[in-house]
């Protein structure tokens, strides 16, 4: 499955080299032409059985939230910060793979029997967190680790549940695999696909992706935060699980032009498939960063509910990330 | 025993389940390796694993030695199943509730269910949230089914273990992962039994990996009274170095297991564990211990009427995550040390431990 491929690679921020050479490959196989800038966005123009007569760009990010070491300690412990939003009370005994190497490396604690009572009720602080690679002082450390690597975290996407998947990073290879897969079919409309770089930094590489692209139209598909659990309360479950791809109408960075956010709608109510609306303003997406390019792109977001996002193992439904690859291929045929 | 075996040994134990109450795979997994060298192996009332080995003792009246590491690890136990289709849960041992999300875990259900603790994502989090460490009764594991399938296949008591792979780093030579307290205990049991397979020993040795040590000392409390050993070592781990921590809380990964001293400690033992590495150059640290540490050895010293007890200790980095570390050669050294110990006795040192 190209999701599960695409997941396990490791692509924080500003390090997505691998990400983008395994879809590269994809293409490569298929006889797809692409190109790359000088960020490291991959854009594929694709070519459909009748010309559209508009200009569609349609992104995904294979950038990921994760760490950066950012110096050695003597006892061979790696400090680090997060790039890009990361609750750091997630860190703690999780495992990570540092540098290109991809150096097995885990987060450690003070183990529970040492700490005060008032210890305990306090979340671990950022500075109190170390990744260990087994290293016996700072010497051996460097022979495997430069400060400026990039730790992912290490997760293995696997199967579960009612047809459900656990891994990391689906936020956002799940939207690069449904962009891959409309990108391989034989029939959709012609679009413009960007993989673009460094969202979860501020929405960079869209920015100069959709500059090169300019396009009329553009949709970010994205990974959400599902909230369909336990500790939110109903009326503040901005998606759930099981319910198809989400449709927003405004986040921090857009709000989604009307006759998009009509389209998508009226697309996915003609085809039947399910979908919701992202009950939630907040968050961002590349949409935001595209629909001010030039001078200036109708754009929305459509999202594959995803719950624990920015943490070592999050989940979402395979059904609901095969409804948004039908959505966008009703919304292109209706659109192109 | 090699390095690449003790490597593979320890790696295969960290794997196996067995929360405490249920060790039954983990017991399996120690038998195979531990019939190799035992002459009988059976498990007592409470499912403590005993593997015997006789001694050469001609002429004398026999002794006996038990080497005790327990089998069990900490995890947790569903208490409840959500509208969700979430389940709640209480820990089993002693379980810090911070390393809890973003987890992924194993529902041991009718069939063993993959899952992940629930963490909120951080768009979602209110400051207050932020500042908080999570509470064991606010988190839920996603099995990733509603709750009418979800009641199809779990029950209530139903055990939950990580799901976290041991890890070979690639600098040093540590291993991390899942319960390797006292798994590593337990490893060292398995290379002293190899090392005795074809050394000649007066004291008929007993290898117990005992069971329920998380939730209260309880298979050694029976397996002790069962086997009314003459002597005892006791094998669990201590605290390895970690940042933020100094001696003599932590003790130096790859410095050699931790001889402990003190009042739950036999002073004869405790010298004879000491002698015995001098002689043979094996690394190790002195642990003072003025209290108890809870281990298995605070329950076997007052057995019966009183078994002589000694503890030795595997530094461990991060206990009771899921990514404990240690070191090793701390490893092979204790299952060495535990063998030439064991070699080292005979019935006048047994006789002279009641007049020290």
């Amino acid at each position: 499955m190209l999701l599960e491929k695409l997941s396990n690679l490791p692509g924080v921020s500003g390090s997505e080299k691998a990400v983008r050479e395994a879809i590269v490959e994809q293409l490569r196989e298929h006889g797809l032409e692409w190109q790359t800038d000088t960020m490291g966005n991959l854009l594929v123009r694709k070519k459909g059985r009748r010309s559209g007569s508009r200009r569609i760009m349609l992104a995904a990010h294979i950038d990921e939230v994760g760490l950066m070491v950012t110096s050695i300690e003597k006892s061979g412990h790696l400090k680090f910060r997060p790039v890009g939003g990361i609750d750091s009370r997630v860190l703690v005994s999780k495992r990570v793979h540092v540098g290109e190497e991809q150096i097995p490396g885990v987060i450690g604690s003070k183990a529970i029997h040492l700490q005060k009572p008032e210890e305990r009720q306090k979340p671990f602080e950022l500075d109190q967190l170390y990744i260990d690679i087994g290293a016996k002082n700072k010497e051996e450390a460097e022979k495997y680790v430069q400060v400026g690597a990039y730790a992912s975290f290490d997760a293995v996407c696997t199967p579960f549940g009612d047809g459900c998947l656990r891994g990391k990073a689906f936020d956002d290879r799940a939207g690069c695999a449904a962009l891959l897969e409309l990108l391989l079919e034989k029939d959709t409309p012609p679009f413009d696909a960007a993989f673009t770089v460094q969202e979860e930094v501020g929405l960079r590489g869209a920015r100069v992706a959709a500059y090169t692209l300019q396009p009329q139209y553009a949709l970010a598909v994205e990974a959400t935060a599902a909230a369909d659990t336990p500790d939110t309360k109903k009326e503040r479950s901005s998606t759930v699980l099981s319910g198809g791809p989400a449709i927003s109408f405004m986040d921090r960075t857009l709000i989604v032009h009307r006759e998009i956010f009509e389209s998508l709608v009226n697309a996915a109510e003609k085809a039947g498939v399910p979908f919701q609306f992202r009950r939630f303003a907040g968050g961002g997406t590349d949409a935001g960063a595209i629909a001010l390019s030039r001078e200036g792109v109708k754009a929305g977001v459509v999202a594959v509910p995803c719950r624990y996002i920015h943490s070592p193992c999050s989940v979402l439904k395979e059904s609901d990330l095969r409804h948004t690859v039908s959505l966008l291929r009703a919304w292109l045929e209706a659109t192109a | 025993m090699k390095e690449e075996e003790v490597k593979e040994l320890v790696m295969e134990l960290s794997s196996a389940v067995g929360i405490s109450g249920k060790e039954d795979s983990a017991v399996a997994v120690a038998s195979r390796h531990l019939e190799r060298y035992a002459t009988r192996l059976w498990r007592d009332r409470l499912g403590s694993l005993i593997a015997f080995k006789e001694g050469e003792n001609p002429g004398e009246e026999p002794f006996s030695l038990a080497l005790v590491a327990h089998i069990d690890e900490i995890g947790a136990m569903v208490t409840r199943i959500e509208e969700e289709g979430m389940l709640r849960f209480t820990a089993v041992g002693g379980i810090d509730p911070r390393i809890l999300p973003g987890q992924p875990v194993v529902v041991h259900g009718r069939s063993p269910l993959k899952g992940v603790v629930g963490a909120k994502a951080p768009h979602l989090l209110s400051e207050q949230e932020r500042r908080e460490a999570p509470k064991l009764e606010d988190l839920y594991i996603d099995i990733g089914l509603s709750r009418e399938q979800a009641e199809k296949q779990v029950r209530i008591g139903d055990l939950v273990s990580f799901d976290a792979p041991p890890l070979a780093m690639a600098a040093g030579k540590s291993i991390a992962g899942k319960s390797l307290d006292d798994r590593a205990g337990v490893a060292a049991l398995i290379i002293a039994a190899a090392e005795l397979a074809a050394a000649r020993h007066r004291a008929n040795v007993y290898f117990v990996a005992s069971v329920q040590e998380e939730v209260g000392l309880r298979g050694a409390t029976t397996a002790a009274y069962g086997l009314a050993p003459a002597l005892a070592v006791a094998v669990d781990v201590t605290h390895g170095e970690t940042p933020g921590l100094s001696p003599p809380d932590v003790f130096e990964l790859g410095g050699g297991p931790a001889i402990a001293i003190g009042p739950n400690y036999h002073p004869a033992l405790v010298r004879r564990l000491m002698e015995v590495a001098a002689d043979e150059r094996f690394a190790v640290q002195r642990e003072a211990d003025p209290g108890s540490p809870g281990t298995d050895a605070w329950v076997i010293q007052v057995t019966r009427e009183g078994i002589p007890c000694a503890l030795l200790s595997i530094p461990l980095r991060y206990m009771h995550t899921t990514v404990e570390m240690l070191h090793l050669d701390d490893l092979i050294n204790t299952g060495r040390l535990l063998a030439s110990f064991a070699r080292s006795l005979d019935r006048p040192f047994v006789e002279g431990l009641a007049c020290f």
